[in-house]
């Protein structure tokens, strides 16, 4: 039987604002069916987003949710998270959500490796204003804010939350739902900070003026830009430009959660235990 | 050099490519953006403007509205001609850097695409942005339709780059309302439009570098109150002469007028609505309509929101008896700006015009023509009355059970 969306989902928001053939529904889906199978309550998972068209994803799930301002969604979701941290919190956020405006956010908590997955729905460009540069636009391509051609290096998303601390780190596309639906999986298991770039398309507001203006020709251009890490690693340096490695690029089941952290401060507060020092750290300066 | 660009004597444009038409023809520099809904227009066209040889400038897209305005500020302390656009959100992030701009004394002109502030989250046209950076030291005018918001921007280069004045302007209009809404444009050629505003003299820019500056220095209570003072003391005696002188100039150029105060039948009026917007325009039809049935109804617009045009607007209502203030922005416990502003100027004045307030169309809701009637009704009861014989302050056109407080 087929799987019913229905309870997971407000219906009077549907159908969705976003376009025809976009990406986001697919993660939407692949979502929920994560969320179904750990068997989450609905009632233990916080989902937080931004502004964008993946700003629309919290109205769209019949969660805990929260459509906070444009590039803050870790800095809500860090807050939620201290007062609840045996629950769930997912923030969702687009590129220019989580890299650009609310880049230090992003940065920050996957320092912290405070225990919550960020979903960044990364497509390339601003799809809602209609196609400026977005800090993961590739140079060269086409935007109304850069008509001559995109100047401004191109982001390694994946690259950032490695280099910030997140112990979990992996990258998908929307191509495929079912691994979609495994990452969420492991990311939502994974204690820690779990950073999902997850590529959609955006034919519309992307690929109208680069040469990819149906859904297909874009996510043609997805599987041609992306490659299993075991393969990508096969490869040369030189080969690997331009090809972003998928599924899991950092898994580090040991690395301290910022909560359990926190309660080790609650406790000296208590009484309980002497405060922290360097000697409680195996990382030390 | 840039390319000309044919203009039609009148051509159809929204609020949105006027404003980025005359960034165009003044030759800006350099705009340094960020998207938001509904400004995203103005610095879209300049960047295509730009990408089609009509200009000799820069555009940078930048990680968000924070970066954006400083990277205008970086830009004109360096000694360029500098401009932007945003809206609500953007508005808001941008606030810690406005009071830089100001306190740096830098002429960036700032389009500022009205829309409210979340939460909730809205994309429609209400003051509330305006109403936030009332306070940050800018010169805020208000253009009513497109073709003000075109007509102003000149304005508005020609006094922020005024070496008396040297203080960044905002020139507002209402979201999707004048931005989105397409209008005939009397337009400029681009040599007249540019003479206007003339080649940007900077002043003490920091790429003069036989007299090196430092922007932004930290003054504690040894000099802080001094530079604040100096910075009010030029808004409150400076600008209004150079103002004047502009529109004056611009008046002579093009035939259009523009009035720190804007009157509409008031020189007589016995009832009158204050307010600021495209709702300028709604009430004016509203009051020819109260005129018709024998009611003295005037309106006035507010077209220089700071400075405050104080004596302005203790002129502007002698032998008036009754008048409202139209604010579209919730005041959030309190009367309402321009209600407490006016109340404020009128204290003192010879008009003692019985003085109440009302809230509209927050969120893009629309201000109707049948809301004016009831509100110059109530004005005429006011007038009769000799007092208030309604709430001091009304939110009207809202679902729910009448709410009026005060």
């Amino acid at each position: 039987m087929a799987f019913n969306y229905d309870k997971y989902l407000r219906l009077e928001k549907m159908p969705t604002l976003w376009c025809w053939g976009c990406g986001d529904g697919v993660i939407l889906k692949a979502f929920i069916r994560a969320v179904d199978k750990l068997g989450i309550s609905r009632d233990d998972i916080c989902v937080v987003s931004g502004i964008g068209c993946s700003g629309r994803f919290s109205s769209y799930v019949d969660f805990n949710t929260v459509h906070t301002t444009h590039g803050r969604t870790v800095a809500f979701a860090t807050g939620i998270k201290l007062v609840n941290p045996d629950k769930y919190v997912v923030c969702v956020a687009g590129d220019g959500d989580a890299l650009a405006i609310g880049g230090n956010h992003t940065i920050h908590g996957a320092r912290r490796n405070i225990d919550m997955t960020l979903i960044i729905i990364n497509n390339f460009i601003y799809g809602l204003t209609n196609s400026q540069t977005s800090p993961t636009t590739p140079q060269g391509m086409w935007t109304v804010s850069q008509k001559a051609g995109n100047i401004d290096p191109t982001f390694d998303a994946c690259a950032l939350g490695i280099a910030a601390g997140a112990s979990f780190v992996a990258r998908e596309t929307m191509l495929d739902p079912k691994k979609l639906e495994k990452i969420f999986v492991k990311a939502l298991e994974h204690k820690g900070f779990s950073y999902l770039d997850i590529i959609s398309n955006c034919h519309v507001n992307l690929g109208r003026k680069n040469q990819m203006a149906s859904a297909m020709e874009n996510l043609q251009w997805i599987d041609k830009i992306t490659m299993p890490k075991k393969k990508w690693d096969e490869l040369s340096v030189e080969e690997q430009k331009n090809i972003f490695p998928t599924g899991i690029l950092k898994e580090d089941k040991e690395a301290a959660e910022y909560c359990d952290l926190y309660a080790e401060i609650i406790k000296v507060h208590q009484g309980k235990r002497k405060p922290l020092t360097q000697n409680d750290f195996a990382k030390k300066i | 050099m840039a390319d000309t660009m044919e203009l039609r004597d009148i051509e159809v444009w929204d609020g949105n490519m006027a404003a980025a038409q005359a960034l165009r023809q003044v030759q800006v520099d350099v705009v340094a953006a960020y998207p938001i809904t509904p400004s995203t227009p103005v610095v879209e066209n300049y960047a295509n403007f730009l990408a089609n040889g009509y200009i000799d400038g820069e555009f940078v897209m930048v990680e968000s509205e924070h970066a954006a305005m400083s990277g205008c500020i970086g830009a004109s302390a360096a000694g360029g001609r500098v401009a932007t656009a945003t809206s609500a959100q953007g508005y808001a992030l941008m606030v810690e850097t406005l009071y830089q701009a100001s306190g740096m004394r830098l002429p960036i002109i700032l389009n500022v695409i009205n829309r409210a502030l979340a939460s909730p989250l809205n994309v429609n046209g209400d003051h509330s942005d305006m109403y936030l950076g009332r306070d940050s030291g800018w010169i805020q005018f208000d253009a009513y339709n497109p073709q003000q918001a075109y007509d102003l921007n000149f304005v508005a280069f020609k006094v922020a780059e005024d070496h008396d004045v040297r203080l960044p302007v905002m020139v507002h209009q209402d979201g999707f309302m004048t931005s989105h809404t397409a209008q005939g444009v009397k337009t400029l050629s681009d040599e007249v439009a540019f003479n206007f505003v003339g080649e940007f003299q900077p002043m003490n820019d920091m790429l003069d570098l036989d007299h090196p500056v430092t922007h932004g220095v930290q003054t504690e209570e040894d000099w802080h109150f001094e530079h604040k003072a100096r910075q009010h003391n030029d808004l409150m005696t400076k600008v209004f002469p150079k103002i004047q002188a502009a529109f004056d100039a611009y008046e002579a150029l093009t035939g259009r007028k523009y009035n720190i105060v804007e009157c509409y039948d008031m020189d007589d009026a016995e009832v009158a609505v204050v307010c600021m917007g495209t709702s300028v325009e709604t009430a004016v039809e509203v009051a020819k309509e109260q005129r018709a049935k024998g009611i003295k109804a005037g309106v006035v617009g507010i077209r220089v929101i700071r400075p405050w045009p104080f004596e302005q607007i203790a002129q502007a209502f002698q032998g008036c008896k009754a008048i409202a203030a139209l604010d579209r922005s919730s005041p959030n416990g309190a009367p309402g700006m321009l209600y407490n502003e006016l109340a404020g100027t009128l204290y003192n004045a010879a008009t003692r015009a019985v003085l109440t307030g009302y809230v509209y169309g927050l969120g893009g809701r629309d201000l109707t023509k049948s809301l004016l009637n009831q509100i110059y009704a109530d004005l005429v009861a006011n007038a009769a009355a000799g007092k208030p014989t309604t709430a001091l302050q009304q939110l009207i056109g809202v679902r729910g059970p009448k709410l009026e407080f005060l």
